[in-house]
């Protein structure tokens, strides 16, 4: 009939027969026949594998890959080749929620593994896996918040990344929480307005680690002055945590944010992985998937989903949170990943970040043609003011076949580096921006 | 088999990756360095390879074997979708470069949205939403919006029957909004009387799935639609049962004004193990301008990102998960109008077949056709639990029906078996499950213990969540 | 077969009521902690709370359900059973013998609105 549909006309007839019923579509009588489509779909025609590839290669060619300066929320990462061979063997794509523990120890065995890398990271306690991305685990961990202190404001740095405001001003809109904004006064938070707008009924206190701009933020600061209460929630870049003070280190009591950096290909925009990880206390309130460490009846050691009485299809209305379905084979993606570098690795990948983009920054700096905006520090990320027209060079960046850092207002650039670049492709975009190319 | 952790296989030393050279890093500032250790594995390359390799072989995918869990829809993932979506010129491409330099990304997201749109029968369709769940709370927010914005402050209640799945009171609590459970008829199928008893101009809409949970078409759901209308309330499809109706009906005919839809079931996107899945909400016009940016459009010739500020918001960090959109673009683009249109047919083929050759062995909790879906409610005989009926296919390389659920049937054991699957395969599923019913009566103390052959048996929940155990640190710990 | 203990108060949300002057010990009955299987979380409020009769003063979870509790009676939370909190089985092992919390009643009256043994049994039926 078609290569995915093994039914012969042999079949059908037996199966009908078995039935009691004539024809395929007696099977649909019941169906008002007004509502009945008695058409095709006005989709294409079946492509054979042949035309898919021409076809695919047709849109291919109309995406542009380039030498990339931007990150802004998802990194052009060294994808290590072995990554994509071991996530695709089909027992890993292929399978259900592990609700059948024991032909799911695979599943189970790696969500458990990227729970305890994801402590190790942060520096606390107890992670889930996994959420959607960074954005909405950062929503999700203010419900968190919301619920435990029975408060129902929310505190937001301006200085997170603007799709995480987004994402959690939608949320918290819909579910009646009250979101407030932190100014913020030169590229970091602006201490003395969070003072002024803490009361009695904030929930939570929301601050981006490295924040938008690449710079690290002192968050001790904060974390002091949160003495009725509220949580300090961290929405945090996990990879720089191999290198830079924890979440754990600062006090936090929930640590959020997106795996991309963990390996994951750019992919425009996703599949990528969320995670939330927090201190024991807040463990019945931490949304989706937990895995548990047991034994089976032969005292065998084993694991299984646990805590699901806090998950949806147990308490229904009342839960906390509706994830089901998640991002669990790139939750495996980052494991596998961390597992490939170790702590070696991670620190080296995330050393030789931080070192390229003090590198170009500071080559940057040279050609006179940028200014500073700050003096804090930062991490692979940083906002430089450009003296001319930034959307100009950007395009002309575009035309050498480099996409150069995001444009904010005022033409300054936020720029970004990972370990992928080399010092040639870094010595050649500041060439092109002097204009010795 | 080995159930070591990654990390317990760890040895000082070793890795498993390269860079190139650099001689020499910055050094972080003392005020922002990490001083806590880092205990992450430290394998070989062979140590990693080997570790997932095995720990692969400790599960069960659609590539092994019959698959028949209910509500999921394990259909075959076609392997080409999985090679087009590892297409570089895809996988490195930066959500945030220019629209002129991803033209053929954004033509994928566009045209799905427009496929998606005719197949559900809807105006508009975004692709942001990253699975079922997360498209519901999506559709719920553009149900809560289109009233307020009309001045209709008092519409806060949404009607579920109580065979819905979990994730639909779940998601109308995250809107914001309130549950109205309707009981249903013992098919499944919304009471019309009840309903119109719960039915007032607070609702703001009513939630069905279609076909319910217990496999069975709404037969009055046009009579559904307009009492809805009657009462000034929208109706939401759960597009989780989409899968029965493919080519026979829409739910935008049906009369439904917003539907969700899982690329991972009905449209062949594997599951990967509880995700990554994808959610797209499919609307009528007039909800339309609520549909979350970024949006993709169509103008002046070219593809466009779009933030209109009509929007509910924003709700997803770019455009959703991108690769598994560009996998159901594939599907779509195989199997073509000309094959779309039997996938609902053989899909409720294959669940009616089940249903008559294991009537005799286990009690259906319908009588009469069924769609997509069997749903039974036990064995005849009673001898042992669907629990144990379920355990023992495990020993016989099955995965087992999803049991349990819907909640209101009794002993619940829901079969799904999709339209890829052949007559074989199903009556080797068929006289499986009738084996079993024979040991339940002659042996039943052989499924009360089973699994006997996999590689954990049944495991020891209740201590497992007593006493978490949620990271190898604790087990070093203790 | 559900056990039901005489001298005891009952709600119909299955809580059983022990009276020891002003103060209530509450727990949940054996139809309950057989309905919900091997308990594995019991969430009892805080000490010094104040609930209202019928009040939810906290939850009770299984590995398969979770289930709120209700107060029978208004007052304070005097105490809470830690040992019930460690070790929830114990609930399932004589959910008669461990109470959950300790209520100081403010109004005795509404102990009169409760099922003796033989009506909970009924109602049970």
């Amino acid at each position: 009939m078609f290569k995915y549909f093994p039914h012969t006309n042999e079949d059908i007839h037996q199966m009908l027969e078995k039935i009691g019923v004539k024809s395929l579509d007696e099977l649909f009588s019941e169906i008002p026949s007004e509502i009945l489509l008695n058409r095709d779909y006005n989709v294409p025609s079946s492509h054979s594998e042949l035309e898919i590839y021409s076809h695919i290669n047709s849109l291919t060619a109309k995406n542009t890959q380039y030498t990339i300066f931007r990150g802004a929320g998802a990194y052009d990462v060294y994808v290590p080749s072995i990554i994509s061979y071991l996530t695709s063997r089909q027992e890993f794509l292929t399978s259900y929620t592990p609700y059948q523990p024991e032909i799911s120890q695979g599943t189970l065995q790696y969500i458990f593994e990227f729970q305890s890398m994801i402590c190790e990271l942060t520096g606390l306690d107890v992670a889930n896996a996994s959420m959607y991305d960074g954005p909405t685990a950062t929503a999700e961990s203010i419900f968190m918040a919301t619920s435990v202190t029975r408060r129902n404001k929310v505190l937001l740095s301006s200085t997170l990344n603007p799709r995480v405001i987004e994402v959690v001003k939608t949320y918290a809109k819909y579910k009646g929480i009250n979101i407030e904004m932190i100014n913020e006064k030169n590229k970091v938070l602006d201490f003395e307005d969070l003072q002024s707008k803490l009361d009695n009924d904030v929930a939570a206190v929301v601050v981006g680690y490295p924040n938008f701009y690449g710079i690290l933020e002192d968050h001790d600061k904060v974390r002091n002055i949160l003495t009725n209460k509220e949580l300090l929630i961290m929405n945090v870049e996990p990879r720089a945590m191999s290198v830079l003070k924890t979440p754990g280190e600062f006090g936090a009591d929930i640590a959020c944010g997106d795996g991309q950096m963990l390996g994951i290909p750019l992919s425009c925009g996703g599949p990528y992985v969320g995670f939330i990880a927090a201190k024991d206390s807040l463990l019945r309130k931490m949304p989706g998937r937990i895995c548990g460490m047991t034994t089976d009846v032969d005292g065998k050691r084993g694991f299984v989903l646990t805590l699901q009485a806090r998950e949806q299809h147990i308490r229904r209305e009342k839960a906390n949170s509706n994830i089901c379905s998640n991002q669990s084979l790139m939750a495996l993606h980052t494991v596998i990943y961390m597992s490939l570098m170790g702590k070696k690795g991670l620190q080296e990948v995330s050393l030789k970040s931080y070192s390229n983009a003090h590198y170009l920054h500071d080559e940057l700096l040279k050609t006179n043609l940028f200014s500073k905006i700050t003096d804090e520090e930062f991490f692979c990320e940083f906002v430089l003011r450009y003296h001319g027209d930034a959307k100009e060079l950007e395009q002309k960046l575009l035309e050498h076949n480099i996409l150069g850092g995001l444009v904010l207002d005022n033409n300054d650039i936020l720029f970004c580096v990972t370990e992928k670049r080399t010092k040639e492709e870094m010595d050649y975009l500041v060439d092109i921006i002097r204009g010795d190319q | 088999m080995d159930s070591r952790l990654i990390f317990e296989k760890s040895h000082k030393g070793r890795f498993a990756y390269s860079l190139p050279k650099q001689d020499n890093y910055l050094e972080i500032p003392t005020k922002f360095k990490r001083t806590s250790s880092l205990n992450m594995p430290e394998v070989s390359e062979l140590d990693v390879v080997r570790h997932y390799t095995n720990l692969s072989r400790k599960n069960y995918g659609v590539d092994q074997g019959f698959y028949p869990l209910g509500s999921c829809t394990m259909k075959y993932n076609p392997k080409i979708n999985d090679f087009v979506a590892s297409n570089p010129s895809f996988t490195n491409l930066h959500p945030l470069q220019p629209a002129e330099s991803m033209q053929g990304a954004l033509e994928v997201y566009y045209k799905t949205a427009k496929y998606l749109a005719e197949i559900t029968g809807m105006d508009e369709v975004t692709l942001n939403p990253y699975a079922g769940a997360h498209g519901e709370l999506v559709g719920l927010m553009i149900m809560k919006e289109y009233h307020y914005r009309r001045g209709d402050y008092k519409r806060t209640k949404v009607i579920i029957p109580d065979s819905a799945h979990g994730t639909n009171p779940a998601s109308v609590n995250v809107a914001g909004m309130e549950v109205l459970e309707v009981a249903s008829n013992p098919d499944g199928t919304v009471n019309i009387e009840d309903l119109k008893a719960v039915l007032s101009d607070e609702v703001a809409g009513i939630m069905l799935t279609n076909p319910n949970t217990l496999g069975i078409f709404e037969k009055d759901i046009l009579a559904i639609k307009e009492l809805a209308r009657q009462y000034g309330a929208l109706l939401y499809y759960d597009g989780a049962n989409l899968n029965a109706l493919l080519g026979i009906t829409r739910p935008g005919d049906m009369g439904f004004d917003i539907v969700h839809l899982n690329l991972h079931k009905t449209f062949s996107t594997p599951h990967g193990g509880g995700g990554p899945g994808s959610g797209p909400v499919g609307v009528k016009k007039e909800l339309a301008e609520l549909l979350p940016n970024p949006r993709v459009v169509y103008e002046d010739g070219k593809y466009q990102i779009k933030y209109l500020p009509t929007a509910i918001g924003q709700i997803s960090n770019f455009f959703g998960n991108f690769l598994v959109v560009l996998r159901a673009y594939t599907y779509i683009l195989t199997l073509g109008k000309e094959n779309l249109k039997y996938v609902g047919k053989l899909a409720v083929l294959n669940a009616n077949y089940i249903k008559e050759s294991l009537k005799d062995y286990y009690q259906v909790a319908v009588p009469g056709l069924c769609k997509h879906e069997v749903v039974f409610s036990g064995l005849k005989s009673k001898a042992v639990s669907t629990l144990d009926v379920a355990k023992r296919l495990l020993d016989y390389g099955y995965h087992p029906p999803t049991i349990y659920f819907p909640l209101i049937v009794h002993e619940a054991l829901m079969v799904e078996p999709p339209e890829t699957e052949s007559k074989e395969i199903l009556d080797g599923f068929i006289e499986t499950m009738k084996t079993i019913a024979k040991e339940a009566i002659e042996n039943p103390e052989l499924l009360k213990t089973a699994p006997h052959n996999t590689v954990v048996r049944r495991l020891d929940e209740a201590t497992a969540a007593r006493k978490p155990i949620l990271k190898y640190q604790d087990i070093i710990n203790n | 077969m559900s056990k039901v203990m005489e001298g005891l108060k009952y709600t119909h949300s299955h809580e059983w009521v022990k009276v020891e002057n002003d103060i209530a010990l509450i727990g949940i009955t054996d139809y309950a902690q057989d309905s919900l299987g091997d308990v594995v979380y019991v969430d009892a409020g805080e000490v010094g709370m104040i609930v209202e009769k019928d009040e939810m003063f906290g939850s009770i979870e299984s590995v398969k359900a979770a289930s709120d509790l209700f107060s029978p009676v208004s007052g304070e939370i005097i105490e809470i059973n830690q040992e019930v909190i460690d070790n929830p089985e114990l609930i399932n092992e004589d959910c008669y013998a461990n109470w959950i919390i300790k209520v100081r009643m403010s109004n005795q009256e509404e102990l009169n609105e409760l099922m003796d043994a033989s009506e909970y049994q009924e109602h049970l039926e």
